[in-house]
């Protein structure tokens, strides 16, 4: 399912507003989530998972190519943990 | 974890739906529920999820493997189950490293 899909599928049903309209929703429900980590902070999603940021220090890498050292500097990455719901939902047998 | 951050939930991004869209709080609410409840579904359903400039939730299947109890050190099989991965974009990732960049102060 691709960002339009969801957005066709949560329009069908709510038939009284804009395909517009529920685009906006999940923009603004994605844009928060990405600024809130933007600054650093974390979100949590019970039953979903945890978006959190996670920061890897500087270190010398190697380009695997020619062996070579190469610097690579600091940087924060994103990071998600499947929440216990999710995982649940994940491994339910299909039909129970 | 003591990170100086805070954590933002579900009442969050209410609150951000509230003031961007102006549906009422109420609504704002069920959407925010029906959105995460439509990514559920089907990642339930084994599908891949591709939200662009955001991320891809993706499920993936493991098979069983032996694993040990960090503890008493004996070995156990570890079931074949379906974990769940995200995938963040690179525009995600530029954001997160971009400028306002603010860093943890330690």
């Amino acid at each position: 399912m691709i960002k339009s899909e969801l957005v066709q599928r949560i329009a069908t049903h709510n038939p009284h507003l804009y395909q517009r309209d529920i685009e906006n929703i999940v923009n603004a429900i994605l844009d928060e989530i990405v600024a809130a980590m933007a600054r650093g902070d974390r979100v949590e999603l019970r039953g979903f998972g945890a978006f959190s940021v996670k920061h890897r220090p500087a270190r010398t890498g190697r380009n695997p190519r020619t062996g070579e050292h190469v610097s690579v500097e600091q940087k924060s990455v994103p990071f998600f943990k499947t929440g216990k719901e999710m995982r649940e939902r994940l491994n339910r047998e299909p039909g129970a | 974890m003591t990170a100086a951050g805070k954590t933002v939930t579900r009442v969050d991004l209410c609150e951000a739906v509230y003031q961007k869209v102006g549906l009422s709080r109420t609504e704002s609410a069920a959407f925010v529920e029906l959105v995460l409840k439509e990514i559920t579904d089907c990642l339930e359903r084994g599908e891949t999820v591709k939200l662009s400039s955001f991320g891809s939730f993706i499920v993936r299947s493991k098979g069983e493997r032996i694993g040990r109890n960090p503890k008493t050190g004996t070995e156990v099989p570890i079931s074949p189950r379906r974990v769940m991965v995200f995938k963040p974009s690179a525009i995600l990732k530029q954001r997160i490293n971009g400028a306002g960049n603010s860093g943890s102060q330690d």
